[in-house]
């Protein structure tokens, strides 16, 4: 059966999605992801999906689920690279995806993990320029 | 001599069954869909717009209706192009259809977006469902509407 690697890098994990999701993939994703994280105490966790040209709301409750479980394991989820066309899609059938935090492109995701581990943990790595760094 | 015309008709200029029992027809389903849309140069968000649409139904005939058939059709208003699809299923049908259009309602444990959520997307949507006979829903996506 087909998986979705998951890599690993330093305190967070990555997520590429190269292929469009169905339902199983998605549903498989998520258990991995989230024996993943408690596995290896990931503090963040980031998706790529810019590769992705459908999400519906199957998938999107899908992607909101991996943050809320990631969340209470003490991982933050960031999404990045959506597809305008995707976004777009997502407000007209009604999902706001609130609560996950959303960021361009990887840079600038990885930039919004580290931003936010470093707030909530110790302040050690304080070379981090804040400026580039995008909010949700 | 006078041609006549008339807003309202539909012409439907190729057509396609296929018949979706199992997962993988779902992808194939969705792939064929992009196919047409691309073939009557439908734009890129429109694309995504009735792929989604037609992602959610085939998963309400799936999960709801045991399976069924999706007919895809290029059709013509006479000015512009679009693609009509219908899905139909012989399952158990919807008791409550004004129920089931209504956002965050849902028999099952989704969000219950699929419905409204879907006919937001398109342009025009239409769903007929009969207790233990099966559902019947038509969408149909102008190619720039």
């Amino acid at each position: 059966m087909d998986k979705i690697p998951i890599l690993r890098m330093g305190p967070f994990l990555l997520v590429t999605i190269q292929v469009d999701l169905y339902d199983r993939l998605a549903l498989t994703l998520e258990a991995d992801l989230v024996q993943m994280v408690q596995k290896t105490s990931a503090r963040g966790v980031l998706i790529d999906i810019s590769a992705v040209s459908i999400v519906d709301s199957f998938m999107g409750r899908i992607i909101g689920n991996i943050a809320s479980m990631s969340k209470i394991l003490d991982a933050e989820t960031v999404v990045v690279g959506m597809q305008p066309a995707v976004a777009i899609t997502l407000i007209e059938l009604g999902l706001p995806l609130k609560g996950v935090y959303t960021a361009l492109n990887m840079e600038k995701g990885m930039n919004l993990l580290k931003s936010m581990i470093d707030t909530s943990g110790d302040d050690e790595d304080t070379d981090l320029s804040d400026d580039d760094i995008s909010t949700e | 001599m006078r041609i006549p015309t008339c807003q309202t008709m539909i012409l439907a200029l190729s057509k396609d069954t296929i018949k979706v029992t199992q997962e993988q027809d779902v992808v194939f389903l969705k792939n064929r869909v992009k196919e047409v849309a691309v073939k009557i140069k439908m734009g890129l968000v429109n694309q995504t717009r009735l792929l989604t649409a037609a992602s959610e139904l085939v998963r309400n005939m799936m999960r709801y209706g045991g399976g069924g058939s999706c007919l895809i059709e290029v059709v013509s208003s006479g000015r512009s192009n679009g693609v009509r699809l219908t899905f139909t299923d012989k399952g158990q049908g919807i008791p409550d259809i004004e129920a089931a259009m209504r956002d965050g309602f849902s028999t099952g444990k989704s969000l219950g977006l699929g419905l409204p959520g879907t006919k937001r997307l398109v342009n025009e949507f239409s769903i007929k469902s009969k207790v233990g006979e099966g559902t019947t829903v038509t969408i149909v996506k102008w190619a720039n509407g």
